[in-house]
């Protein structure tokens, strides 16, 4: 790696004491040797293990559960069902008033994908555990189920989420959040070029190395103490207490030392039902996910299709930009409604384009629950900008990094969800990026910078 | 049939935090009474090395080095609230909130120091080795060994501070869509070299070419870190990764490291990395959030160095090269 440091060394103090400072990690020899302890390090006497019974449907109604087979296997203390959820239908960012609660804890009636949580088995050993989980008893009515988003968007859709009523998130502005810049339909009718594309990706695995979980410790004082790797200690335990019915004092959350997380542990899943097992058994509880549940069960990355329309001119110009995206949320909300409109703020990509128009749109399907990963929101955007503006460039015969100096955003120019553009530097990487790559673009684009139009 | 040999680039910017909420995050920091600091939070290290940094922002406002600094996370016990670890948000503004709080520590130690030394608070300065001295006049100085023992023996001064990173919360405009979702940028540009086997479909990533802009490094070792893994990842995001690879078919979905595939060892692509800082306005010291941009411009870079090669376009991800033979195949049907 080289710092370039006579970039933007005018409006930079370096030569600091401690920072800029390649120090040595005082973690490192700790994760190095070993000798670092994580949530799993914990061990308690008589501590339980926790596994789930999981749908093998991705849409039924559940008819009935016999857990009286399960209850008899030898080492088993405890079964959990829906109804021993205090609060079982939940959603996570309703701390921060973004609702309805769509989630159940436990499934209760119904499941809406296939993983899904239905019955927790405790028992003393791991083993245990699993055998009896094997013998609960589920009596499903298979549902028709839906897998695609635009089919999930038809009339006549197989409704995924009762709690939404229609298999798209409701924001405020309606069936998706909305930026309207300009006119973009003018821009379409001045453009020298249109080009219409569409993109999609596929749900993917954050894939840390340590999987999912969390230990359980009832202190003897009516608190718990739970161990755990979540990426978000106080929203993990002001959601456990809105499902435990408990409150928040009674909860006390150990953690912050993790093996890997990419957004995969920012979902309150293990937790709850963990601190509700170690209640009702007096008993310290583990639930760990096994590497399977960690890839087929937690949140992938959203699964997304992005429609993009441009309007371009000869000279390079892009002056309309519409966007449609799709995020699958699969059947239930966490982070989904947020990434949709995280995607509508960062649309059109970092351009200056007098007329922008963007729809995005949280749709729910019977595919696993995605959530938050490293960048959602962006990452599947910038996919699909960045193969359309090559796409373009060839559209009109330019050279694709010339044509992203035309376009670049500067300091001062306004983006279409109306913010100014400050601290800009996308010219200086691509300048940088032309000369490491070999890559010659015209001596104007290089003289450019990004503090603002006056050159 | 033939390895054939393409480039292809591509630019983009990334949001640092999220705002919902406010995107709170705060920090205590305290001094023991021989002159170490204490830095406590509910923030997560997510083996990024939020620890660290946490260190060096405290030891730069503090005055000292980072070796006196211990950071204290995640125990909701004692740490105060944090939204969490997510959203390229960590260190700025987690950074931010310990910024705050060190700096009242330090008013705090200046004036004890101030009453030892029988000078204005004003007039005291740090030498970031753990002394306290009278500007203009170096000979006059004291440890903060002894500034920290008086302060707790002597005095009866608590050296510590609160931080808080708090900005308004962020409503869209229904219409519109104008809203605040973010604060600092920071910036990537990525040129992909690759091979690709017009028989196979295979693709091999020859070089990548990384220049991220990412306000300040505040620690380059650790930027490195991140940033090279971010690398691969985008990598991997690009050519290798599905937990549903006969999608619309749910089955056969990777259960293990052996299942779901990721590029190993053999298949890393040359990696080269180099890093702009241009300080944001609101950062600690500068610094924009790189954590997820860094895996995000080699898709679209590999994507299009894919066209540049065989003259297909793979508008899904992954592009498998299944996905390659069949756009080839296609193309030569005409």
């Amino acid at each position: 790696m080289e710092l370039r440091k006579s970039y933007f060394a005018d409006v930079r103090k370096d030569g600091l004491n401690e920072i800029g400072q390649p120090r040595p990690r005082l973690d490192s020899p700790g994760h190095v040797t070993g000798k670092t302890a994580y949530f799993a390090d914990r061990n308690f006497p008589g501590m339980l293990h926790l596994k789930m019974v999981r749908s093998p449907h991705h849409h039924a109604r559940i008819r009935s559960i016999d857990t009286s087979e399960a209850e008899k296997h030898p080492g088993v203390v405890r079964v959990l069902t829906a109804k021993d959820v205090p609060h079982n239908v939940y959603t996570i960012l309703i701390l921060i008033q973004i609702g309805p609660e769509d989630e159940t804890v436990l499934a209760d009636g119904k499941v809406r994908w296939k993983g899904e949580a239905v019955v927790a088995v405790l028992a003393e050993t791991e083993r245990a555990a699993q055998e009896a989980a094997a013998k609960v008893k589920v009596d499903y009515e298979v549902l028709p189920a839906v897998f695609d988003m635009e089919e999930a968007l038809k009339p006549g859709a197989p409704i995924v989420n009762e709690y939404h009523g229609q298999n798209y998130y409701l924001y405020d502005s309606g069936e998706c959040r909305k930026v309207r810049f300009g006119d973009v339909e003018a821009g379409f009718a001045q453009a020298d070029h249109i080009l219409e594309q569409s993109y999609q990706s596929s749900p993917i695995e954050h894939a840390p190395t340590e999987t999912t979980g969390c230990v359980v410790a009832p202190e003897g004082n009516d608190r718990f103490t739970c161990y755990t790797n979540t990426q978000a200690m106080f929203f993990t335990l002001d959601n456990a207490s809105i499902i435990l019915q408990m409150p928040g004092s009674k909860l006390h959350f150990v953690g912050g030392t993790v093996g890997g997380g990419f957004g995969g542990k920012v979902d309150v899943i293990v937790e709850p039902i963990a601190i509700l097992a170690a209640k009702l058994t007096g008993r310290p509880v583990c639930f760990i996910y096994s590497r399977e549940e960690e890839m087929q069960v937690s949140s992938p990355r959203a699964a997304e299709k992005v429609v993009i329309k441009d309007g371009v001119m000869k000279d390079g110009r892009i002056v309309a930009r519409k966007v449609t995206g799709y995020t699958d949320a699969g059947a239930y909300s966490r982070h989904s409604p947020y990434g949709a409109q995280k995607g509508a703020a960062h649309y059109p990509g970092p351009y200056t384009i007098p007329n922008v128009w963007i729809d995005t749109y949280c749709v729910y399907t019977n595919r696993t629950p995605s959530s938050a990963m490293r960048g959602f929101g962006v990452t599947i955007g910038d996919f699909a900008l960045e193969v359309q503006m090559d796409k373009l460039a060839r559209l009109i015969g330019m050279d694709p990094l010339e044509f992203h100096f035309i376009n670049a955003y500067r300091d001062g120019d306004m983006k279409a969800h109306r913010q100014p553009t400050e601290g800009a530097a996308l010219i200086e990487c691509m300048q940088e990026a032309s000369r490491a790559a070999n890559w010659p673009v015209a001596e104007k684009y290089m003289a450019i910078s990004s503090y603002g139009k006056g050159e | 049939m033939a390895i054939r040999r393409g480039r292809g680039v591509a630019a983009i910017n990334y949001p640092t935090g999220m705002n919902l909420g406010g995107d709170p995050t705060q920090a205590l920091v305290h001094s023991t009474p021989t002159g170490n600091f204490m830095v406590t939070l509910s923030s997560v290290d997510l083996g990024q090395g939020m620890k660290q940094i946490m260190a060096q922002i405290c030891a730069e406002t503090i005055g000292v080095p980072t070796d006196r600094v211990v950071v204290d996370t995640a125990d909701t016990d004692t740490g105060p609230h944090c939204m969490g670890t997510f959203a390229s948000r960590g260190t700025h503004r987690a950074g931010n909130a310990v910024i705050q709080a060190a700096r009242e520590a330090r008013q705090v130690m200046l004036e004890v120091a101030a009453e030892e030394l029988e000078v204005n608070a004003s007039d005291l300065e740090t030498d970031g080795q753990g002394n306290i001295l009278v500007k203009g006049a170096p000979q006059k100085s004291m440890s903060i060994f002894d500034v920290a023992l008086s302060a707790h023996f002597k005095r009866g001064r608590s050296i510590s501070g609160r931080g808080m990173f708090l900005i308004p919360r962020s409503y869209p405009e229904k219409e519109t869509g104008a809203m605040k979702p973010s604060t600092c940028y920071a910036h990537a540009c990525t040129v992909a070299e690759v091979e690709v086997d017009d028989e196979t479909g295979e693709v091999t990533v020859l070089t990548v070419k990384n220049v991220f802009e990412i306000g300040r490094a505040l620690n380059p070792k650790m930027v490195e870190q991140q940033l090279v893994g971010g690398s691969w990842m985008g990598i991997s995001h690009a050519l290798y990764e599905t937990t549903e690879p006969y999608y619309p078919n749910r089955d056969h979905g990777g259960t293990d490291f052996n299942q779901y595939l990721m590029p190993g060892l053999g298949d890393l692509a040359e990696t080269e990395i180099i890093v702009l800082e241009r300080p944001s306005a609101d950062g600690p010291f500068g610094a924009k959030g790189p954590g997820e941009m860094c895996a995000n411009p080699q898709i679209p870079a590999i994507a299009n160095a894919v066209f540049d090669a065989v003259g297909v376009r793979i508008d899904a991800l992954p592009i498998t090269p299944e996905r390659i033979l069949r756009a080839l195949k296609a193309q030569a049907a005409g």
